[in-house]
């Protein structure tokens, strides 16, 4: 069952990752990450990460995907036009990229046992009651901290939005 | 098949695979908007990894980093949406080859 699972929403997000970047349309790629983000927060269920995937649904597909639809509805954003030329980069970009990701598949193959499996259930370190008392105890600085940071997007923002450059 | 449990390698290789189609569009995609998306899309492939390394070690250490990761993702996507309103009124362009007044 667990395979079953993984492979569906693993394909679905490899699909929607792929109709991402050969989409033209922003409205399109936005859609695509949005399933990309879905399927993302099962698969964070089946790892036992269960309020990850649920801050996943709400901040990522929720409040961050939304802020990206109305800023591209807010500009009236077209599809892009067609490259004028293929850059050098541009031809050596896919290869170097298939390269990269051989090589990490096989990093990935060579350092960990096969015999590592996953299976529902068998952790449930993840709930809302552990990653409270973690943040509140052994992380409560970067916790703090990333105040600060809230604080300063808002203010760089509103700055931004509002300013006009010469 | 319907009992046979999945290795967690499926999962890092996932991972990856989403990190580099995240890369490709960063490299090959020209609107600004979906450049943005596609550091988004790497985003999420780490994260996941995060998540199985939790899962791997048994602790809770890998998901307060997917957390922290969200936490700086939003604030990086109103900043960079902000910059691209600013982009967007002086210049009327969301194309990335003709932001290049700094390269010549």
């Amino acid at each position: 069952m667990s395979v079953i699972l993984f492979l569906v929403f693993a394909v679905i997000a490899v699909v929607c990752g792929i109709n991402l970047v050969i989409q033209r349309h922003p409205i399109n790629s936005a859609l695509s990450l949005i399933g990309v983000m879905g399927s993302l927060a099962v698969l964070y269920l089946m790892l036992g990460a269960e309020f990850i995937a649920a801050a996943q649904v709400i901040v990522y597909a929720g409040a961050i995907m939304v802020l990206f639809l109305i800023v591209i509805m807010l500009l009236n954003a077209g599809a892009e036009g067609r490259t004028r030329r293929p850059s050098w980069g541009a031809i050596v970009g896919i290869p170097l990229i298939a390269v990269f990701l051989g090589l990490v598949s096989f990093v990935i193959q060579a350092l960990l046992p096969k015999s590592e499996t996953v299976a529902f259930g068998q952790f449930t370190g993840g709930n809302a009651r552990n990653i409270g008392h973690a943040l509140f105890t052994t992380y409560l600085l970067p916790f703090e901290l990333t105040s600060v940071l809230i604080l300063i997007a808002i203010v760089g923002a509103i700055v931004l939005a509002r300013k006009e450059i010469d | 098949m319907l009992h046979a449990a999945v290795p967690l390698n499926w999962y890092l290789i996932l991972s990856a695979i989403l990190f580099c189609l995240g890369l490709a569009g960063y490299l090959y995609r020209r609107n600004v908007i979906t450049v943005f998306m596609s550091i988004e899309l790497m985003l999420n492939g780490v994260n996941l990894s995060f998540v199985a390394f939790s899962y791997k070690f048994r602790q809770v250490d890998g998901q307060i980093f997917t957390y922290f990761v969200m936490v700086v993702a939003a604030a990086e996507a109103a900043v960079g949406l902000a910059i691209i309103l600013t982009l967007f009124k002086n210049r009327q362009t969301l194309d990335i080859d003709d932001v290049n007044s700094m390269k010549d």
